[in-house]
């Protein structure tokens, strides 16, 4: 009987386990998602959904297709409107925020596909992304000061453009235009960093500068990867949250996730 | 390097920063010298003063080179702003010239001859502020930046843009229009307002003062052109351009998109206006017919025609359009609609960077062309058909 | 609004009301036809208002053809003239979508621009051939006159005539576009045309043919718009900018939505009309849509698509 319980005990243990791990106080973390849910027309893209990013940690998103990782993205940034649930970033709710106020307060994105200014230079592109002089007046004024320009070679620097910056942002091979985006990010200071598929048509070569790159962010800001590349998330990740059809299903180190036989069931295969 | 990246943008930007920026200037210089030195001087008053109305709609296109060339905001109505500005402008005139003197034998003295006919007694309270030299020329920017910022606001907060947006600019000349054409009371109806005569007493109608006025015209009109050239070279500028073709990355860059639209449109609003009035003055009327659909929508095809992104070839091409209008509906009314209906279909299909883009891809390689065998010309060499031995050294000279 | 007891007014309404019918029969076809070219391709067609007079100007053929030359079947010329305008309008249309839509596919606010300079382009081709001055088909006789239910109110034959013309057309498009598999490859394309591509529709003809019934449903409104005025050169472009907010108002991808906004805006016009002037009718319709699309740029009926 009571090997039972013990058994049952242990068992419900580790229920949890694969449940929501153990949950600190709201402050510690640096993004808060509580109970989220989007549906379009009925179909629930995201259902019930929580999760919690601490200040310093490189989180990795990952799942099937249509698991609703991008759609997360969305409405983290403001670009969709959830249905129902919070999401707290640094103690303040952003859930209603709309998209650049959303950037304005530490949060950048990037997309899945390069989205940068083709009809400008490197150095324009990761200009137009300073924090400063953002608003009609304030770009009508902003002057090209030594220290702006300071900032865009530092952010050039980091993600190996420095010395291309007079090109046109259109003449940069795919890998480089990944970088450049996130230059643009990283130009606005964000605490939180949120890429979709950063690797996406990167050589291997450029996967590796890209893992130094993140994982040298990740020092001074949390990112959150959503990534389908597993040995890249392997190398870079700190925790792994899964994703299956808008609903959570799995979250830990990469090698704890590897084993879940759910995860291995709806993904990573036998 | 800041000296490089400073030049006007685009790729490879060191060189073609400063060849961009000469070239410009080279454009504008031309410019100046036809407006002000060539026209002047070689064509009669009346043909100056065609010239001079086509440089006030040249103000319009100014206006859509900002806001649709490079913001990608298409507003078919921008007759509205034009002529609410000539409107303006058009309320003082009048007023000033129906002093009870000169309209003693109308019923009611002292209020316009149209309102007299329409049975008015006595002047409507919006006419009255207008009395005021100073209220007027305040009203003609004011009025129409007023309403392009109601408009832009209601519409851009809420993400109505392309396509949207153009029709409902177009329904809102549409309206305008036909309140104008309504409200004979008030506006002079279909006919407008007319005999307009002097300015704070200044004759308006000599050939002395429409001269006076042309210069006056051109100058406001350089001056656009250059605040258009400051406004562009700004990282709004650069703003205009990355919204119009990434808006969205432009939000994500923690702009708030809306407020630089609204910014733009009521910009390009206030150029217009600045034209509507100075045609008022200069022509001396101003009506409906410029403030409707078909009129708003020409307005498009002047800037479309110059290059929709240089505002030197949106003055071009509004010149060139109207000239050939004028010439046209002369000569061969029939064809005119055609033509211009296919110009409409060329500026997009065929060529859609207009002139500047002509100019461009053709008219440079064309000018070096000619530069080189001008060059060859004025050294010697003569045209060679076959490389053959020099021209022999002896040959004969005249003896001192 | 004075001078009128409550049951005149009743009358007055209800015969306004018809009268603003055949007003709404035509915006409906035109609108149809443009909700079906916008709505579902995104392509702006400012010379949707030429189409309608396409119609308008084959029945006047018509008309005064078989007056002339065969009296015997000027009776029935008009079901004939019907079809008439509906296969050359569409005809037309489908040589415009290969020569001036297709190469700008993508490019809306272009698409707009080539259109209008088609439109001034048919416009000049009509006064050619058919002079400035308007002209007017001869309706046969038993589509004149009108039946008189009650005292008061007087319905016009060829109102009914022409509104159940529509209701036919109405129901066929929506019949076409959701019941059919011709229908089915238009929303397939629409909604996503790689796929639909990729499962072998031919997406370049699924694009013509709908373009040609677009301006098919235009042509046939022409038709149905001999009955309630004269044809001129810019007869069409009077249409355009009212068909344009009926789809807009309507939400652009809902048929039904189209019905709802052309029916509301006619009525709302025609009953206006009466107390107001028409200018003033025309402007304050105009205006509430606009300020209504303001609050809700969506139109009436959105689809709720995935942003």
């Amino acid at each position: 009987m009571t090997t039972l319980a013990i058994t049952g005990a242990a068992g419900l243990a580790a229920a949890v386990e694969t449940a929501h791990p153990a949950r600190k106080p709201a402050e510690d973390y640096l993004l808060t998602v509580e109970g989220l849910t989007v549906s379009f027309d009925g179909f629930k893209v995201i259902d019930d959904l929580s999760l919690a990013v601490e200040p310093r940690e490189l989180r990795a998103v990952i799942g099937p297709n249509g698991a609703g990782k991008t759609t997360l993205l969305d409405l983290i940034s403001g670009r969709t409107r959830a249905t129902s649930g919070t999401i707290l970033f640094k103690g303040r709710d952003i859930t209603r925020l709309r998209e650049h106020e959303i950037v304005r307060a530490g949060i950048g994105r990037k997309f899945q596909t390069p989205s940068i200014y083709e009809t400008l230079t490197v150095f324009e592109n990761l200009e137009m992304s300073y924090p400063r002089g953002r608003s009609v007046f304030g770009s009508l004024g902003f002057r090209r000061t030594p220290e702006v320009i300071a900032k865009v070679e530092e952010a050039a620097t980091a993600i190996y453009l420095a010395d291309h910056l007079r090109r046109g942002a259109e003449s940069l091979s795919h890998g480089q235009k990944q970088w450049l985006e996130i230059g643009m990010l990283l130009i606005q200071e964000p605490e939180l960093l949120m890429l979709d598929e950063p690797v996406a048509g990167m050589t291997s070569a450029e996967r590796r500068r890209t893992a130094e790159l993140l994982t040298g962010l990740s020092e001074d800001r949390a990112l959150i990867v959503i990534e389908h590349d597993m040995e890249f998330v392997k190398n870079i990740a700190h925790r792994v949250t899964v994703l299956h059809q808008g609903k959570w299903l799995a979250e830990g180190s990469m090698d704890f996730v590897q084993a879940d036989p759910k995860v291995i069931e709806v993904y990573l295969g036998h | 390097m800041s000296q490089a990246i400073n030049g006007a943008g685009g790729v490879d930007g060191a060189t073609n920063g400063a060849a961009n920026a000469r070239r410009q200037l080279m454009a504008i210089g031309v410019l100046a010298f036809l407006v002000f030195l060539v026209f002047p001087a070689l064509l009669d008053p009346f043909r100056l003063g065609m010239v001079g109305k086509y440089l006030t709609y040249a103000f319009v296109a100014l206006g859509l080179v900002l806001c649709w060339g490079h913001g990608g905001i298409l507003s078919l109505g921008q007759g509205v702003f034009f002529g609410l500005g000539g409107y303006c402008m058009a309320m003082f005139l009048k007023l000033e010239a129906s002093d009870p003197i000169s309209t003693a034998i109308q019923s009611t003295p002292g209020i316009p001859d149209f309102m007299d006919w329409n049975q008015l007694t006595q002047l409507p309270l919006f006419w009255r502020p207008f009395r005021s030299l100073a209220f007027s020329l305040l009203a003609v920017p004011a009025v129409p930046c007023l309403l392009a910022l109601i408009i832009g606001v209601a519409m851009f907060k809420r993400r109505v843009g392309g396509v949207y947006f153009a029709i409902i600019t177009q329904a809102i000349a549409a309206i305008l229009s036909i309140l104008i054409i309504g409200r004979q009371g008030w506006t002079g109806g279909v006919n407008g307002i007319t005999d307009l005569k002097t300015l704070h007493g200044w004759d308006l109608r000599t050939d002395h003062a429409r001269r006076i006025l042309y210069f006056v015209n051109a100058l406001l009109l350089f001056g656009a052109i250059a605040l258009g050239r400051w406004v562009l070279g700004t990282k709004l500028g650069r703003l205009l351009v990355a919204m119009r073709d990434k808006e969205e990355r432009v939000r994500f860059s923690g702009y708030d998109v809306a407020n630089v639209k609204v910014f733009v449109f009521v910009l390009a609003a206030a150029l217009s206006a600045v034209g509507g009035a100075m045609f008022t003055l200069q022509v001396g009327f101003m009506s409906p017919s410029f403030v409707g659909i078909v009129p708003s929508i020409e307005m498009v095809v002047f800037a479309a025609v110059g290059g929709r992104e240089s505002l030197v070839g949106a003055v071009y091409g509004t010149l060139l359009v109207n000239w050939s209008k004028t010439y046209f509906s002369e000569k061969f009314p029939q064809l005119w609609l055609v033509l211009m209906g296919a110009l409409f279909i060329g500026v997009v299909k065929v060529f859609p960077r207009g002139l500047a883009g002509l100019y461009e891809s053709h008219g440079r390689a064309w000018l070096a062309a000619v530069r080189e065998r001008l060059g060859r010309l004025l050294s010697g060499e003569g045209r060679r058909i076959t490389p053959g031995p020099p021209a022999p050294a002896s040959v004969e000279r005249p003896e001192p | 609004m004075g001078g009128y007891s409550l049951g005149e007014l009743k009358s007055i309404l209800v015969m306004q009301g018809f009268n603003g019918l055949s007003l709404f029969c035509v915006l409906l076809l035109m609108a149809l036809g443009l909700a079906i070219i916008f709505g579902q391709m995104g392509v702006i067609n400012m010379a949707h208002g030429e189409f309608l007079t396409i119609g308008a100007y084959t029945t006047y053929v018509l008309s005064t053809a078989s007056a002339r030359y065969a009296p015997w079947f000027h009776t029935y010329y008009f079901f004939f003239a019907v079809a008439a305008s509906f296969a050359i309008a569409a005809a037309i249309g489908y040589g415009v979508e290969i020569f001036l839509i297709r190469p700008l596919y993508r490019r809306p606010l272009d698409t707009l621009l080539a259109t209008w300079g088609l439109s001034l382009i048919m416009q000049q081709a009509f006064r050619s051939t058919f002079g400035a001055k308007e002209v007017s088909a001869t309706l046969p006789d038993w589509l004149m006159g009108s039946v008189k239910p009650t005292e008061n109110i007087d319905i016009p034959i060829n109102g009914m005539f022409v509104m159940g013309l529509t209701i036919v057309l109405t129901a066929s498009i929506v019949l076409l576009l959701y019941r059919s598999r011709w229908g089915l490859s238009v929303r397939a394309t629409t909604q996503n045309r790689e796929m639909a591509g990729a499962v072998g529709i031919d997406t370049r003809k699924v694009d013509r043919l709908t373009f040609a019934l677009g301006c098919g449903f235009a042509g046939v409104a022409g038709a149905a718009f001999t009955t309630i005025g004269s044809t001129g050169p810019t007869s069409g472009s009077l249409y355009i900018v009212d068909t344009f907010l009926v789809v807009v108002f309507g939400g652009a991808q809902s048929l039904i939505g189209t019905i709802a906004s052309a029916f509301t805006i006619a009525q709302a016009q025609s009953t206006t009309e009466f107390f107001l002037t028409g200018s003033v009718a025309k402007v304050l319709t105009l205006s509430a849509v606009i300020i209504i699309l303001m609050l809700r740029p969506q139109g009436l009926m959105a689809l709720k698509v995935r942003r």
